[in-house]
C-alpha cells in the first residue's frame, strides 16, 4: 500500500484511509489545475489590448451548466460512499475483539484492563488482534486519536463510546487527545504500545493488583448492598430485577418500550435509576451517583457482565 | 441622467493632485460634525462606521493570531502558558467570526451599495440600520470587556460541559455580548430583505440584479433564520452556567451532544454568511474587469439560494466522532457534498466569464482570481472533510484549521478587500495607488497560502488543534506557517496605510473608473446623500454593455 512520509500505517484502517486521501488529492489538483490553467490561459488570451476573437462572447449555455453539475454528482457520489462504507465497517467491531476500558478525565487518560491492570497515559495492546476502547470522560468531552492508526472517538461524560481498531505493527505510537478540554489539553498525550501478542499476555498477567475488573465489581456489589434487591439466583424473589444473565438481553421497559441491556444502560440504571424502569418493577431504588465513580461503575458493569457470561447469555460488551 | 454620466478617465488623470476639489454636495461633504456621523441615518455613512468598527475588531484578532503563531514557533510553551494560550485562540476566534467575518461583507459593503446597485434611496428602515450599528458595538465592547476581566478560554465554539460547568473564566459575559451582536445581524438581514422586495427602481427587476444583491439576499435569510438558533443555545449555556439548571452536563441529566447539533445548526449556516457576499463580490468583479457579462448569471443566483438551503442540512458534518448515530452521519456526509456542486458551478461561472473578455489585471482583480484561488482549494478539501473516514483521522486537527481558513478567511478576506480596492473610488471619490494595490494583493495571497498550506500537512501527520506545546516534529511547518503569518500581517497593514493616504492625497475618482455596469457607477463618486439626483429607470439586464463598448475594446481600436 502506498506510504506517507512522516506517518506511520499501524493499523488496518490506516492504509485505505491513505488511500482514499491520494484518491481526494489526485480529484482536487485535478480541478485545481483545471481552474487555475484556464484562468491563466484565459487571462492572457483575453488580456486587455490583445487580438484575440471575442466576437459573440456567450451569455449561458444550459449544456454546459447541466453538464458540469453532473460531472460533479459522478465524481462526487462515488468518493461519499466509498469513505462511507469504510466508516461503516470501522464503527462495527468485530465479535473477537479484546476490550479495553479508557477514562479520560482533566488531563489524562486512565485505562484499566479487565483481568484490573492499570495504566496512565499508556495503552499496551497486542499486534494484529482487533482492540476495542471502551470509552467514558469523568468531567469534559475529550477525544481519543491515535494518528498512525488514522482512528479517533469523542470520549464524552454521562455515556460510553467505543473505537475499534486492529493494530499492525509493533512499536511506541503518540497518542493525543484532539478535543479541547480545558488547560492543559496540549498536554493530555500519551503511548500506545502495541506488543506481539504473547509479550502482551506476559505484560497483562505481570499485574501486580491481581483482582480482575469483575473481582472488584463483586466487592462493590456487596458493600453496596445490591444484592438486598438484586438477588443472584433465580429461585428468589428480588424487589430489584434478576442480573443473572442481563447483559446483552433485551428489557421490557414499564412504558412498553424495549431496550439492550448494554453497559450504558447498566451505567444508567445505576446513576440514575428512575429513567428507566423494568416492567413489573416498582421505582425504589435510590441513585447511587454520589457513591461510586467511573472506575467502580466499570467495575460494577464488568462484574454484571461476567453474571452473564456464566449464564451463556454473553453477546459481548 | 446625462449629467451622471461617466466622464473619461484622461480628464480626471489631469486633475490636480493636492488642490481643495470643487465637488457637488455629497455623501461625505454634506456635513463634517460627529454629530451628523453618529446619528446618520445614511446607509452609506453607516457603512463606513461599520468599516471603522470591523478595522477595529480585525485588528484585535489579529493581533492575538499573531501572538499565537510567535508562540507556535517553537514546540514548547515559552512564549506565554497553557491559560494564555487558550485565552488567545478563544478571542481570536470570537472576534474574527462575530466581529469581523460575519459583518465583513453585509455591513459595510453591503451597506453602502445594496440601495445604490437597485436605484433606491437609501435601506427600508435607516433608522433600524443606525441601530443595528449600535447593537453591534455594544456587542463588542461588552465582549471586549470580557477579555479585559481576564479573558474565556472555551474556544469559539463553547463546547459543553467545558463552558457552562467547567471553565472558570468569563464565559457569561461573553456570551451575552455575542447574543446582543446577533441582534445586529437580524436587524441587518431583516433591512436587506425587506429592500430588495420592496425598494428596486422602476425596470429592476429580480433577474436583473446584480449577483451582488441576490448574493445579499441569500444571506439575509440565513443571518434571520440561523442567528435566533445561537442567541438560544447561547442563553442555554448561561442558564446552564449561571442558574444550575441542567441542560448540556449529563451529571445535570442534560445532554452535551445537544448543545453540538444546536450550536452547528447556526455556525455551519455562517460559514455561508461568510462566503455568500464573497461570492457576490466576486461576481461583480469578474464581470466588471472582464468586461463581459457574468457567465449563466441565472445558474449563479440560484446557486446562492442553493448554498443558503441546503448549508441548513449539513450541520452535523461537524460531528462525525462526536458520538453521533453512523447513519446521522451518511446523511450529513452526503448532503455536504451536494452543498459543494453550487459552490462548484459558481467557480466554474467565473472562469467562464474571462472567456472572450476584455481582461483588465487592476487590483479589485487580483483580489477576485486570488479568492477564486483560495476558495477552490477550501472547497475541495471540504470534500476531504466530508468524507467519512477521512474526516475521522483529520477531525480537530489542524487539517480542519487550515481547510475553514482557506474558506472563511482566505476567500472572505479577499472578496472583501477586493470589494473594498473595487468601489473605493465610489466610496471615497479618490483613487489609491495602483501598484501598492496590485502589490499588497500579491503579498497577501502569498502570505496566505504560506501560512496555511503547511497546516494542512501536520494536521494529516497528527497534530491537534488547539495545542500551545506540540511535538518537535511538527516544528518545520510551523515554522513556515509563523513565517506566512508575517507576511500576511504586512499584507494587512499596507492596504490601511496606503487607502488612507488617498483620502487626502489620492487623485480624484471619475464617477465609473473602471468602465464598469451597474446603478453604483452612474451616480458621481462619491454619491449625493440621496444616491440619485433623478430617480432611476433600468432598461438593462445585469452586466448588459451597449454593444459599442464591446468593439471599442478589442485590439485597443478605438
Amino acid at each position: 500500500m502506498i506510504h506517507l512520509p512522516g506517518l506511520n500505517q499501524a493499523s488496518t484502517a490506516a492504509g485505505q484511509v491513505d488511500l482514499l486521501f491520494l484518491v481526494l488529492l489526485g480529484i482536487s489538483s485535478f480541478f485545481v489545475l483545471l481552474v487555475s490553467g484556464l484562468l491563466i490561459y484565459f487571462g492572457v488570451k483575453y488580456r486587455h489590448g490583445s487580438s484575440a476573437d471575442r466576437s459573440n462572447p456567450p451569455a449561458t449555455n444550459n449544456f454546459l451548466e447541466i453538464g458540469w453539475t453532473v460531472a460533479l454528482l459522478v465524481i462526487g457520489l462515488p468518493v461519499f460512499v466509498w469513505a462511507a462504507s469504510m466508516y461503516f465497517h470501522d464503527e462495527v467491531p468485530p465479535n473477537n475483539v479484546l476490550v479495553i476500558n479508557v477514562l479520560g478525565k482533566q488531563w489524562m487518560w486512565e485505562v484499566v484492563h479487565d483481568n484490573g491492570r492499570r495504566e496512565i497515559n499508556e495503552i499496551h495492546l497486542p499486534v494484529n488482534y482487533p482492540v476495542k476502547l471502551h470509552m467514558i470522560s469523568q468531567d469534559v468531552i475529550h477525544s481519543l486519536w491515535i494518528p498512525d492508526f488514522r482512528v479517533k472517538q469523542d470520549v464524552l461524560p454521562g455515556r460510553y463510546t467505543t473505537l475499534w481498531f486492529e493494530a499492525t505493527e509493533t512499536g511506541e505510537f503518540p497518542l493525543r487527545c484532539a478535543e479541547y478540554c480545558g488547560t492543559q489539553h496540549s498536554g493530555m498525550t500519551g503511548t500506545v504500545f502495541v506488543m506481539e501478542q504473547a509479550d502482551y499476555q506476559a505484560w497483562l498477567e505481570n499485574a501486580a493488583q491481581g483482582t480482575s475488573l469483575a473481582a472488584q465489581g463483586e466487592q462493590l456489589f456487596s458493600r453496596l448492598g445490591c444484592a438486598a434487591c438484586h438477588k443472584l439466583n433465580e429461585q428468589e424473589d428480588g424487589r430489584g430485577p434478576l442480573l443473572l444473565g442481563l447483559y446483552g438481553r433485551t428489557v421490557l421497559l414499564e412504558d412498553g418500550t424495549t431496550i439492550t441491556a448494554d453497559a450504558d444502560y447498566i451505567r444508567r440504571s445505576i446513576v440514575d435509576p428512575q429513567a428507566q424502569i423494568v416492567a413489573g418493577y416498582e421505582p425504589i431504588m435510590p441513585t447511587f451517583a454520589n457513591q461510586v465513580d467511573e472506575q467502580d461503575l466499570l467495575a460494577l458493569i464488568s462484574y454484571i457482565q461476567s453474571l452473564a457470561n456464566e449464564d451463556g447469555a454473553n453477546q459481548g460488551k | 441622467m446625462s449629467e451622471m454620466a461617466s466622464e473619461p478617465l484622461g480628464r480626471e488623470e489631469r486633475t490636480p493632485v493636492s488642490s481643495s476639489p470643487r465637488r457637488p454636495k455629497n455623501y461625505l461633504n454634506t456635513s463634517y460634525t460627529a454629530r451628523s456621523w453618529l446619528l446618520t441615518t445614511d446607509h452609506k455613512r453607516i457603512g463606513i462606521l461599520y468599516m471603522i468598527a470591523i478595522t477595529f475588531f480585525f485588528a484585535v484578532g489579529g493581533i492575538a493570531a499573531t501572538t499565537m503563531r510567535l508562540e507556535l514557533l517553537t514546540p514548547y510553551g515559552d512564549l506565554v502558558g497553557a491559560e494564555t494560550y487558550n485565552k488567545l485562540f478563544t478571542i481570536h476566534g470570537i472576534i474574527m467570526v462575530w466581529f469581523f467575518l460575519i459583518p465583513s461583507i453585509p455591513t459595510t459593503l453591503g451597506n453602502f451599495l445594496i440601495p445604490l446597485m437597485i436605484g433606491a434611496e437609501d435601506l427600508a428602515f435607516p433608522r433600524l440600520n443606525l441601530a443595528s450599528w449600535y447593537v453591534f458595538m455594544v456587542g463588542g465592547f461588552v465582549t471586549m470587556a470580557a477579555v479585559i476581566f481576564g479573558g474565556v478560554d472555551t474556544g469559539w465554539t463553547f463546547y459543553t460541559p467545558y463552558s457552562s460547568v467547567y471553565s472558570n473564566t468569563a464565559v457569561a459575559l461573553v456570551i451575552v455580548g455575542i447574543v446582543i451582536s446577533g441582534f445586529s445581524s437580524i436587524f441587518t438581514g431583516i433591512n436587506f430583505i425587506v429592500t430588495i422586495h420592496k425598494m428596486r427602481a422602476p425596470g429592476m427587476t429580480w433577474f436583473r440584479m446584480p449577483l451582488f444583491v441576490w448574493s445579499h439576499y441569500a444571506t439575509s435569510l440565513i443571518l434571520v433564520l440561523a442567528t435566533p438558533v445561537l442567541a438560544l443555545v447561547l442563553v442555554l449555556v448561561g442558564i446552564e452556567r449561571v442558574f444550575g439548571v441542567g441542560i448540556f452536563d449529563p451529571s445535570l441529566g442534560g445532554d452535551p451532544l445537544l448543545f453540538q447539533h444546536l450550536f452547528w445548526f447556526y455556525s455551519h449556516p455562517a460559514v455561508y454568511i461568510m462566503i455568500l457576499p464573497g461570492m457576490g463580490v466576486t461576481s461583480e468583479i469578474v464581470a466588471a474587469f472582464a468586461r463581459r457579462r457574468v457567465f449563466g448569471y441565472t445558474f449563479v443566483a440560484f446557486a446562492s439560494l442553493a448554498i443558503a438551503i441546503l448549508g441548513f442540512l449539513v450541520w452535523g458534518h461537524h460531528m462525525f466522532v462526536s458520538g453521533q448515530s453512523i447513519y446521522a452521519g451518511m446523511v450529513f456526509s452526503v448532503l455536504s457534498f451536494l452543498v459543494a456542486i453550487p459552490s462548484a458551478v459558481k467557480v466554474f461561472n467565473w472562469t467562464a466569464t474571462m472567456y472572450k473578455g476584455d481582461i483588465h489585471f487592476d487590483t479589485p482583480m487580483l483580489y477576485a482570481l486570488g479568492f477564486i484561488g483560495l476558495f477552490t482549494v477550501g472547497g475541495l478539501t471540504g470534500l476531504f472533510v466530508a468524507s467519512l473516514s477521512f474526516d475521522v483521522h483529520v477531525h480537530d486537527s489542524y487539517f480542519v484549521v487550515a481547510h475553514f481558513h482557506y474558506i472563511m478567511v482566505g476567500s472572505t478576506v479577499l472578496a472583501y478587500l477586493g470589494g473594498i480596492h473595487y468601489w473605493w473610488p465610489k466610496i471615497s471619490g479618490r483613487l489609491y495607488s495602483a501598484w501598492w494595490g496590485r502589490f499588497s494583493a500579491i503579498l497577501i495571497f502569498a502570505g496566505f497560502n504560506l501560512t496555511f498550506f503547511p497546516q494542512f500537512i501536520v494536521g494529516y501527520l497528527g497534530m491537534p488543534r488547539r495545542y500551545y506545546a506540540y511535538a518537535p516534529e511538527f516544528q518545520v511547518y510551523n515554522v513556515l506557517s509563523s513565517a506566512g503569518a508575517s507576511i500576511l500581517a504586512l499584507g494587512y497593514v499596507l492596504p490601511l496605510v496606503y487607502l488612507l493616504y488617498s483620502l487626502q492625497n489620492g487623485r480624484l475618482a471619475p464617477d465609473n473608473p473602471w468602465e464598469a455596469t451597474g446603478l453604483e457607477w452612474q451616480t458621481s463618486s462619491p454619491p449625493p446623500t440621496e444616491n440619485f439626483l433623478e430617480p432611476p429607470i433600468v432598461t438593462h439586464d445585469a452586466y448588459e454593455r451597449p454593444s459599442a463598448t464591446i468593439s471599442s475594446s478589442t485590439g485597443g481600436q478605438p
